[in-house]
Order: structure tokens, then sequence, then C-alpha cells
């Protein structure tokens, strides 16, 4: 088999090849550090039982459809008792339950959301009006 | 498989006591699922309402006291941007013409002429701001009679402030955080650029068992909260006992702010 014009398709497709694969290698051994959120707060410490409002992982991955549903009760249906799956009560507010245990929100809610690159900042839009407890620094 | 009447009856009984546990297991599988309600000291109204007796307020010598506008907009973080066309105002003192501009005659008793009137949202039976909402963000909560915000969804259109003929919504023409000038509450929430707000009638306070800010700060007990719908509730034995007057009644929208002057 022959190609025509080998002379310049093998060396353009091979400039094809390293364009393409560009951000992989040049990008490789960069990567950020996965996130650590904290959860060293004296909230937290004085706890006997260290467990949130649902299990670690489950809060890991819905805290947000948690808080959803928390607005929609609280605002929109009136309840703003929570009972947990383990029969805890919770108060349902973000900056009054939430907030009250995770204390350190540069060193908790942050870490993650700027790891995965959040938009407007890198921070949901919860603090635009909800009021973040102050950080001694 | 052979069918005859015998079998045919024993997968009938498995199957009916089968439906027959179904109520028993949603019970107890619910039991495990969470579960919201209301603070058990919640207070409750089927349509909170206000009667301001403006002569009590009048009456008390110091005439600058503005407790429970202070109390207010300290509670709820309500900005001071300080000019006329920003102003952000859940509770403030408006003139007797302003307030009751079809009622008002030209010959007033000297009384009413200068002295300021106490207004916020009325809090309306048919609130006019709910009808023109686009996105529902502001809603009668039918629990409690409360015209609500849910600053979440409010896009800043402005509609409802356009619809409320009493000027008690007010918009965020820029982000209102640098402009709160009392101390900061950290147990409410502020607001954004671009959307509107207005008084709650302390909702928040209500699910804890207490009564609005205002209400509570007022030194001289001109501010009386209560139920509207409940014949022994302090507002209707003030109605019943005083001429009071709403603001703009014939509009049909219902306000639930009382006025004894």
């Amino acid at each position: 088999m022959k190609i025509y014009n080998a002379k310049l398709i093998i060396p353009g497709l091979l400039i094809f090849v390293v364009m393409v694969t560009f951000p992989i290698w040049y990008n490789k051994g960069s990567a950020a550090p996965p996130p650590e959120p904290s959860l060293n707060t004296p909230a937290i410490q004085r706890m006997a039982e260290k467990q949130c409002v649902l299990p670690k992982d489950q809060m890991r991955t819905d805290h947000m459809q948690l808080l959803n549903e928390w607005r929609t009760e609280v605002v929109r249906n009136g309840n703003r008792l929570y009972v947990a799956w383990d029969g805890k009560e919770y108060n349902m507010s973000l900056q009054n339950e939430c907030m009250r245990c995770h204390s350190n929100k540069s060193e908790f809610c942050d870490t993650c959301h700027v790891y995965a690159g959040l938009k407007s900042g890198s921070q949901p839009y919860c603090w635009t009006c909800h009021i973040a407890p102050k950080e001694n620094k | 498989m052979e069918s005859n009447r015998r079998s045919f009856l024993k997968i009938g009984g498995i199957c009916a006591l089968g439906l027959g546990a179904l109520p028993v297991t949603k019970a107890l599988a619910r039991k495990a699922l969470p579960q919201v309600s209301d603070f058990p000291e919640a207070l409750k109204a089927n349509q909170w309402a206000m009667v301001v007796d403006m002569k009590k307020c009048w009456e008390q010598a110091d005439r600058d006291c503005k407790d429970c506008i202070l109390a207010c907009h300290q509670y709820h973080n309500v900005p001071d941007i300080g000019t006329i066309k920003e102003e952000i105002k859940w509770l403030w003192q408006e003139s007797y013409h302003d307030t009751f501009h079809d009622q008002a005659t030209k010959f007033n008793i000297a009384n009413i002429e200068h002295n300021p009137i106490m207004v916020l949202c009325n809090h309306c039976t048919s609130p006019p701001c709910v009808r023109v909402c686009p996105t529902k963000a502001t809603f009668k909560d039918k629990k409690s009679g409360i015209v609500k915000m849910d600053y979440h969804r409010c896009i800043g259109c402005r509609f409802c402030m356009a619809g409320c003929p009493y000027g008690a919504r007010s918009f965020n023409f820029r982000d209102p955080i640098p402009y709160i000038k009392t101390e900061l509450n950290m147990a409410y929430p502020a607001r954004e650029r671009g959307v509107v707000e207005k008084c709650s009638f302390c909702t928040e306070r209500l699910a804890r068992g207490l009564f609005p800010a205002c209400v509570e700060a007022c030194r001289h007990g001109a501010l009386t909260f209560g139920d509207i719908t409940d014949a022994d509730s302090p507002v209707r034995k003030l109605l019943a006992e005083n001429y009071s007057i709403k603001r703009r009644p014939e509009l049909g929208t219902g306000p639930n702010v009382y006025y004894i002057i």
C-alpha cells in the first residue's frame, strides 16, 4: 500500500496526536490533591457520637438535595423541625443548624466546592444571602 | 398445574393476607424515614393580624421613639442604603395623608395632621402581589395567612411592587450586605441584589413561639398581634372595643393591619 503525500501526512498526523493529547501529558503529575474537609470544630468535638443528619456517604453526595428539601419545607410549607432517620431532631436551617456544627466554612464547605470548581468564585450561591459564621483566623 | 377450588382459595387467602399486610409494612417503614413538622412551641393562627393603636403611640412623650422599626430592621438585617429611591423598609413611618389618602379630608383633628403613622405589609386576605408574581416567589401561606417571600425564587421583576397598593415592598438595587449598619443578626439571612423584600410578620419567630420583633419592642403597647379569626384573640377584643380603619379597603385586598386613630 502506498500513501500519497506521506511526507506531509505522517508529520501532520503526529502533530495532530500531540496536540490532542496535550492536556493529558501537560497536566500529568500536577493534579490537585483531593480535598479533605475538616471536621475539627468545637461543636463537633463535643459530640459523643459524630453523626450528621444523614450517614456520611449520603451527606457527601446528597447534601444539596437535602438542603433544597429543607428550603422547600421551611419556606413553602412552614415546617421547621426535622426528625432524622435515627430519631434525632434538627432545626431545618443552613445558618442555624448546619453551621452550628460546621462553623468552619472555609475549611469544610469551601474545600470541596473549590476543588469541584463550582461557579461564581468557586462557591455555591448560598452565601450571597446566608451569613456564614465568623471564623477566628 | 392442576387447579381446583381448594388451591384457588389457598392462593386467594395468601394474596388477601399480603394486601392486608401492606399498610402495616408502610407504617413500619415510615418510622425509619425522616419526618418534618412544626416546632411544638410554634404559635398558630388561621390569619395573623395586627392592630396598630396610633393613639398609644402618639401619647408617649418621646416623639422620636422608633423602637419597633429599629428592632425589626436589626432583627432582619435590613440595610440602610441612604437614598429614598433605594430605601429598603419593612416597617416605617408615613404621614396620615399618604397612609389614608382616600379617607383623609382637608379638615382633620390637629392630632392627626403632624403625626406619623406606622405602616407595614398588610398581609392581605387576597394579596395583589401574589396574583402578579410570575414565579410564585411571593405567596399566601395557607396555614398562617401570612404573605411570605421565597427569596430563592424571586427573579426581581418587581411586578409585586407595582401590584402592592401600600408600597410595602422594597427592591434591592445593589448588594445590601455592605449597607447593613446595625449589628448583624447571625440567625437570620440577608438578601442579595435583585430580590424584593418586605415584612414577614416574623414567621421565623412565630415558629419559635415568639411574637414579632416590633410587637415585642414597643414599650407602649401600641402594637397588638393575634389571630383575626379567633374571637377571643387580643386583636379581636381591641377591634370590638375601638373604631378601627384599614388602608384602602375599597381595593378589596382585605388588609389585615388595623389602625385605631
